[in-house]
């Protein structure tokens, strides 16, 4: 009975603390004799199509996609697998608020100058190679996309409001951070029942990544009490919460999902990437409803955007940084933009006739392409993103303005958020 | 005179009959080391999946080890330190052993009740008893899922429901009590039709005898229930809490997914994360492993000491 018992306890000890890590470590070659590759990606790359067109050119090589549904699980999965140093894809996505973490790990991925074709010079903005390129000169990642900026909003509830809805007409409103918050008090004094904005952290996440210097300073030292932007932009923010402008949906959630349907929020930020995600939330009973303007508060922006890496675990690292190459060069990623959004960081990309003309049919036909390359010119260069810029982000400022939306006062909320940052800085 | 005779070689007398004599030593090697080799594989299993994790767990608390680190700096106890300041560690504690009694104590009393239920004269007895074990059978994750879609705070169908009847509706994930009912009912729904079964199958063990005595005597079937049934039920209801202690203790499944866009924070204020929860954020998404593992060798120490408290009670009731 006593060593039955004592078992039973070693054991429940035991699945206490062994977690979740469950490894794929997947055979390079088909049975076919093809070479496999795989790579990792989350949210939506618009790269299905390309993958084929891939495999039709190269009859040697298997392509197979693992897909996360959001960009913090796929994080995590990379990082925890390159501490257990195997089970990563041959490819592997990496956004950019994640990506001081993996500088920090750069000795772990392949100097892709060093193993990958010869890419023209110039091929992407200065801005976007110089955040994957380290101290000593290295490549850890080709760029895929950028994140310009510009506003989405419900024009049916715009005139419901009696606001101006036409593309030109609603600039003014969202010319400044203090116009779009004015405009929202008007809004939800017109129309009751619906928030200006989906969620508070949304808002500040765009707010937050207009400024040169975020949550770091370039000496990589934790800024957020010192910095007096953050501190203005929490202000704004929680205010317009505390007035009833937030719908308190968390972004991404069900609720969320079922905000979008039932057209509980009038505004979104939208990043270029964020049509795609409108057009399926939203879905087909809510086409015509929404539109994009090329004005966002403060002049531009940049949310997100992705690099291709190749870590040294892959088996077939040429192989891998080839098709990351390809995948990355102008024509291709002009392809994805069409497929899903992703607005392209390649020079040439942007002055694509293919791109200047691309229209997004969801959004009353409007010329998507051009709109975010006006919106992408605004952008002078990205933020500096400090070692744990994606962590504290997600784990510490949206959960703390998500706690202002329930209920909690702004500076109680605010002092959490301070101490969880530099507890996620230690 | 007599006659010395050579000793004739006589090769079957003077060799010491070997044959025998190894099996006989095989046999006994046998009967000595045959037991060890099989439970051996166990054994063996259980040092290089079970012990030895363990072990090095409580190796890797004393360093400041992050995830992919060149060179982890020992800091003896540092970690077990700061745990114990910890006010999210305590929070996490308190929301673990207040989601636990949640869902264990109303669990064992519905269990009891459904299990007597099942004890008696039904029509198709074995379909109802085979129906409460359905939910045990169903995808922990897609149950999670849908029972977090059934407490959304403002589309969910409990609130909807809540709201049709007059009651004001909960914030089933900003407030701590509703988050905790909201997971408890998950751990519920899960496990009490499983408890029922055990418990049913304790009820058939206890011999008519006794009951027919007590009819005998006038007993009628409420105080046969109280007098009998669950008296004769403690050693199987003492098993079934420790079980679902152990298991209450590491609660994970049901509060990560209870948001599923909410990472593993456990909430906007952590009102729901549990200790694996808050192990798991802190080794997976903040990649700080020898802070995790210092949280997984006190929550360790914390089962054996909750396990070795039920270990007592159950010697005492049994005696």
């Amino acid at each position: 009975m006593r060593q039955r018992w004592v078992s039973v306890l070693i054991c429940a000890a035991v699945s206490a603390a062994a977690t979740t890590a469950c490894g794929s470590g997947g055979a390079s070659q088909t049975p076919d004799g093809k070479t496999e590759l795989t790579i990792a990606t989350f949210n939506e790359f618009g790269y299905e199509d390309l993958f084929k067109e891939y495999e039709a050119a190269h009859p040697d090589v298997k392509i197979t996609q693992r897909k996360t549904g959001q960009g913090q699980p796929h994080h995590q999965n990379l990082f925890t697998k390159l501490g257990a140093g195997s089970g990563l894809a041959d490819i592997e996505a990496i956004e950019e608020g994640y990506l001081s973490q993996v500088m920090a790990k750069a000795g772990q991925f392949n100097d892709l100058k060093e193993i990958g074709p010869k890419i023209e010079d110039g091929r992407w903005l200065q801005w976007k190679t110089d955040a994957v390129t380290t101290k000593d000169g290295k490549l850890i990642g080709y760029g895929t996309d950028i994140g310009p900026l510009a506003m989405c909003y419900r024009k049916d509830l715009f005139q419901q409001a009696g606001l101006p809805s036409d593309p030109e007409g609603v600039k003014a409103l969202f010319s400044t951070w203090d116009s779009y918050f004015a405009a929202g008090d008007q809004f939800i004094a017109k129309v009751p029942g619906v928030a200006w904005f989906d969620s508070a952290a949304q808002v500040f996440n765009a707010m937050h990544n207009q400024h040169k210097v975020g949550y770091y300073d370039r000496d990589d030292k934790l800024v957020v009490e010192t910095n007096s932007d953050i501190k203005a932009d929490w202000t704004a923010v929680t205010g317009a919460v505390t007035k009833g402008q937030s719908a308190r949906l968390a972004a991404f959630s069900n609720e969320w999902n079922t905000g979008f349907k039932l057209g509980k929020f009038a505004t979104k930020t939208c990043p270029s990437w964020m049509l795609g995600v409108v057009e399926s939330q939203a879905g087909p009973e809510n086409k015509g409803k929404w539109a994009v303007t090329d004005a966002f508060p403060n002049g531009g922006g940049n949310w997100g955007g992705s690099y291709l890496s190749v870590p040294k675990q892959s088996k077939n690292a040429k192989k891998a940084a080839e098709l990351a190459a390809w995948l990355t060069a102008p024509d291709q990623q002009i392809k994805a933009f069409k497929a899903k959004g992703t607005f392209p960081s390649q020079v040439k990309a942007l002055d694509a006739p293919a791109l200047l003309e691309q229209t997004n049919a969801y959004f009353g036909d409007v010329k998507a392409g051009a709109l975010f390359a006006v919106q992408a010119k605004k952008v002078t260069a990205a933020q500096y993103k400090g070692p744990k810029d994606g962590e504290i982000q997600e784990t510490v400022f949206s959960p703390a303005l998500q706690s202002v939306e329930q209920g909690k006062n702004a500076d109680e909320a605010w002092r959490t958020a301070v101490q969880g940052a530099e507890k996620a800085a230690k | 005179m007599t006659a010395v005779l050579p000793e004739v070689g006589r090769g079957r007398e003077q060799e010491p009959l070997p044959q025998p004599a190894r099996r006989y030593r095989l046999s006994k090697l046998d009967n000595k080391v045959s037991p060890y080799l099989f439970v051996a594989p166990f054994f063996v299993l259980f040092g290089a999946i079970g012990l030895f994790p363990l072990l090095y767990t409580a190796y890797v608390s004393l360093f400041d080890w992050e995830v992919g680190a060149d060179d982890p700096a020992f800091i003896g106890l540092d970690n077990y330190r700061t745990l114990f300041q910890d006010a999210q560690f305590w929070k996490a504690l308190f929301n673990t052993f207040s989601i636990f009694v949640l869902s264990s104590a109303p669990q064992i009393v519905v269990a009891v009740a459904i299990a007597a239920l099942l004890n008696e004269n039904l029509r198709a007895r074995t379909g109802w008893r085979m129906g409460v074990l359905l939910p045990y059978v169903a995808s922990l994750v897609a149950l999670t899922i849908i029972f977090g879609n059934l407490f959304g705070p403002q589309y969910g169908l409990v609130n909807t429901v809540l709201s049709a009847v007059g009651i004001s509706p909960v914030d089933w994930q900003a407030s701590t009590f509703g988050s905790h009912v909201a997971i408890a009912s998950m751990v519920n729904w899960r496990w009490t039709g499983y408890n029922a079964l055990i418990v049913l199958a304790a009820m058939q063990a206890i011999p008519r005898e006794v009951h027919e005595a007590a009819l005998v005597d006038g007993a009628g079937s409420l105080r046969r229930f109280f007098s009998i049934t669950l008296p004769m039920l403690k050693p199987t209801l003492i098993f079934v809490i420790v079980t679902s202690t152990i298991g209450g203790l590491q609660i994970f499944t049901e509060p990560k997914l209870y948001e599923p866009s909410g990472g593993s924070g456990g909430g906007a204020e952590h009102q729901y994360q549990t200790v694996v929860l808050y192990l798991y954020q802190t080794a997976f998404q903040g990649l700080d492993l020898g802070y995790a593992s210092s949280i997984a060798w006190v929550l360790f120490l914390i089962v054996i000491a909750v396990a070795g408290l039920n270990f007592l009670i159950t010697r005492r009731a049994v005696r």
